[in-house]
């Protein structure tokens, strides 16, 4: 069966002849517009090859008239804004640091570096809004619980050389013993410890297990975290008789700390941030509500 | 004696995929290799039936049998791939959607491949296959070239399309976007593919029509094309023959150009010329117009054709590509801008004369809407090629909503509008099932799309200008989770929108179904005679 012919208007331009299944092509020209569009494209191709680096030679490309180059436009932009901070970072430098929030145009300017270097090296932890994740042993710094202190020293202390790295001898350290897993103390005992940690921080608990625990804790743990569970910031020992919980506060998260231990770590920024950058992003922390 | 060659092939196979998977280093060769030795088998079986029989074949009938089969495929595939969509974009939506039990298998990662691949080469390679098959027997007046080869085309492609499905979720990946196929079924792609030229260029050959109509230039260059295209990108070695693993010839900045050599003519020959190939078949038929001009028609094919091969570089702006790279990649881009919109212009004026269509004949309606679409992202494209431009949309929501634009508006409704047009043919039926499904289907995809795209561009350009914005210091204003919180609405209206289309499409599905069902009997219209 032969396809039909499809139907043409009269008096239109003629087609090229030829037909397949019943298509015919029209033998209209292009259309102007069309044409010298794509003329113009390609003269400002032209135009952009000669401006730009463009054609390969045998050596190195042809560099264009304009000496136009990514790397050295970012290079240049980087070193304006350097050139343009390089003052007001110097004194950040040299100030105390007690005395940064004094001068308000040091205040500012630590503020708006120390939230670039935050988001930019700290948020991945301690989460864009520094709120930490709870449970998961990454610090809150919103409030004022402290694991090792929270005074402009004590913050920047913690972030140039980090806690408990392998890369910074000067890094802050102490060490939770593994009661369980070394056997320092029966399940049973670190059942009665749980209990007496669940008392002090004011949660439901077994009173006679609490009681056990009680001589138990101040044998065992009181050293660091003191008799009461007030904490020592000195050593990182958090406090333990308040409702803020870096691994969590229920039953079976304080058996698992006291079983296996915590180790939370942090890098030292000294390598990898500058002295302003540093006191920049303690300033930032600091400020943020629980700064002592 | 070519069955019992066939039979003592496809059981040496059986054989040889049993002993891969046994001595498999990792689980997705072991499930590959099981897979292509149940392929082979039930091969083996089907052709062990019908050994020896005589085969009557008759020469002046069309074979479209297999096209029959294309269509299928194409709605199945474009169903499957659509859904997998709607469920990655809801879950960068709502990421608790990454459910514990998926981790390793339907988390995002696993799944942002497997909606890509199905969707441009399940459904588009399965409406390409289909459309040319269709196309170069009608416009040859021949039947098909090569026998059962056309067989052997449609099943290897639906072979390459489950292992390397399997492969994703299962971790087989070879990590270059849209070429993530590893080594053994990059090898099956390269032999299904030369036999789709075979099939393809054996018809042409034996074309009954004096020249060779202007749809098969462009399927003809999309076949060369992408062989040349996936042979040099997918160049590695294998780890071992019974590993999914291989290591690439190439590396660093060489490995990232060459990908996006093929990655942005992937776009353009498959999904731009080969489109465009089905474009100028069908919608002069739909139209019952003649193609608008010859003359723009030549022209504007082998600009395209010279142009789009050099543009890739500009998918790499601002990288450790070198700047004379990314300035060339950026003047092709622009010159390219008019010899894509030929297309649209040849498309677009066919219909001059029989505008009054729109109202009555939602196919055509389809049609015209996605050639609109093709004309927005070819210029859409060209402009984000700017480097300028591109520093602010790159690596942004833009690009996506870019590329969506054109793959749901222009290959999208293209096809739809294609598999309206063939089913009714392929099985002779009196028209379709429902006119009126077709206008809710044509509202609803359109909808979906304008959903899509308006919400990608809008988070885009906010996560651009987010990135780049700095204080008096200097200093960046926003943390990257800022702009991924920013753009939470945004990504609520983008899955609403892919799930109109995923809406639209089983629509259209069931519209088909009723079609081949319901509709009554008409004569057929198979038998190859020229059209003189």
């Amino acid at each position: 069966m032969c396809a039909k012919p499809i139907k043409k208007e009269p008096r239109e331009v003629e087609t090229t002849g030829h037909q397949w299944d019943g298509i015919e092509e029209l033998n209209n020209p292009m259309p102007r517009w069309w044409v010298w569009t794509f003329y113009a494209t390609i003269v400002w191709g032209i135009g952009s090859s000669d401006l730009y680096p463009a054609w390969p030679l045998i050596t190195q490309a042809t560099p264009g008239l304009l000496g136009f180059s990514t790397r050295a436009n970012a290079a240049a932009e980087i070193a304006s804004w350097d050139a343009r901070n390089a003052a007001i970072k110097e004194r950040l430098v040299a100030a105390d640091l007690n005395a940064i929030g004094a001068d308000a145009d040091l205040a500012g300017f630590a503020e708006r570096a120390g939230a670039a270097v935050f988001r930019t090296n700290c948020a991945t932890c301690h989460g864009s809004g520094a709120a930490g994740v709870v449970g998961k042993g990454y610090p809150n710094l919103l409030d004022d619980d402290w694991l090792w202190g929270g005074t402009m020293e004590d913050i920047h202390l913690t972030i140039t050389h980090g806690i408990r790295n392998t890369t910074d001898p000067d890094a802050r350290y102490s060490e939770m013993p593994k009661f369980g897993v070394d056997e320092l103390l029966e399940p049973a005992q670190i059942g009665q410890v749980a209990e007496y940690v669940l008392a002090m921080s004011g949660q439901d608990h077994d009173a006679a297990a609490a009681a056990e625990g009680a001589t138990l804790f101040a044998e065992n743990c009181g050293a660091c975290h003191m008799e009461d569970g007030a904490g020592d910031p000195t050593q990182g020992a958090p406090q333990l008789n308040d409702a803020i919980w870096l691994y969590g506060g229920s039953r079976e998260a304080i058996i698992e700390t006291i079983t296996y231990a915590r180790f939370g770590v942090m890098p030292n920024w000294n390598k990898r941030l500058s002295e302003d950058e540093i006191r920049a992003v303690a300033f930032y922390v600091h400020g943020r509500g629980g700064g002592e | 004696m070519w069955d019992y060659l066939k039979l003592a092939g496809l059981g040496v196979l059986a054989v040889l995929a049993a002993i891969a998977a046994n001595y498999a280093h990792d689980l997705a060769y072991q499930v590959n290799a099981i897979t292509v030795m149940l392929a082979a088998g039930i091969s083996f079986l089907f052709v062990l039936r019908t050994a020896g029989d005589p085969k009557t074949v008759n020469q002046a009938e069309y074979f479209d049998s297999v096209i029959r089969a294309g269509a299928i495929a194409t709605s199945f595939w474009g169903v499957v791939g659509m859904l997998v969509g709607v469920v990655i974009a809801s879950q960068l939506a709502f990421p608790q959607l990454n459910f514990e039990f998926l981790q390793g298998y339907g988390n995002f990662g696993r799944l942002r491949p497997l909606h890509t691949s199905a969707v441009i080469f399940a459904f588009g390679g399965n409406a390409l296959i289909m459309s040319s098959f269709y196309i170069v027997q009608r416009t040859s007046a021949a039947r098909l070239f090569g026998g059962s080869l056309g067989w052997f085309v449609f099943w290897g492609w639906q072979l390459v399309i489950v292992l390397a499905a399997t492969g994703y979720v299962l971790g087989a990946t070879q990590g270059k976007e849209y070429a993530e196929p590893v080594w053994y079924v990059d090898i099956l792609i390269t032999v299904v593919w030369v036999a789709f030229l075979i099939v393809f260029m054996g018809t042409l050959f034996k074309r009954k029509e004096p020249h060779i109509y202007v749809a098969n230039w462009f399927l003809l260059a999309m076949i060369v094309t992408v062989a040349m295209l996936h042979l040099v990108n997918n160049a590695a070695i294998p780890v071992s023959i019974f590993s999914s693993q291989q290591v690439q010839v190439y590396s660093g900045v060489q490995d990232a150009m060459v990908q996006w050599w093929y990655g942005h003519n992937a776009v353009g020959f498959f999904l731009t010329a080969g489109f465009l190939g089905m474009m100028y078949y069908f919608v002069p038929k739909q139209a019952e117009r003649p193609i608008y001009s010859y003359k723009l028609s030549i022209i504007h094919f082998w600009a395209l054709i010279f142009l789009y091969i050099w543009a890739g570089p500009h998918h790499l702006h601002y990288t450790a590509l070198p700047d004379w790279a990314s300035t060339l990649g950026m003047v092709f881009s622009i010159m390219l801008w008019m010899p894509s919109w030929g297309g649209m212009i040849n498309g677009l004026m066919t219909l001059s004369g029989a505008w009054d269509k729109l109202r009555t004949d939602p196919i055509i309606r389809m049609m015209v809407v996605s050639i609109g679409f093709y004309g927005m992202s070819t210029f859409e494209g060209p402009m984000m090629s700017i480097r300028a431009v591109n520093s602010l949309s790159h690596y942004t929501d833009w690009t996506i909503g870019h590329v969506h634009s054109g793959a749901l508006g222009w290959n999208g409704m293209i096809t739809f509008g294609v598999l309206y047009y063939l089913v009714p043919r392929l099985w002779n039926r009196e028209g379709l099932y429902s006119l009126k499904l077709v206008s809710w289907h044509f509202w609803l995809a359109t909808i979906g799309i304008v959903l899509y795209a308006s919400s990608m561009w809008v988070t885009g350009i906010m996560e651009g200008l987010m990135w780049r914005e700095v204080d008096a210091n200097g200093f960046l204003v926003n943390a990257f989770a800022d702009t991924v919180a920013a753009k939470f609405p945004m990504y609520v209206v983008r899955a609403l929108g892919g799930g109109l289309f995923l809406t639209g499409a089983l629509i259209m599905c069931y519209n088909l179904w009723m079609t081949v069902r319901a509709q009554p009997a008409r004569a057929s219209q198979h038998s190859a005679v020229p059209a003189e």
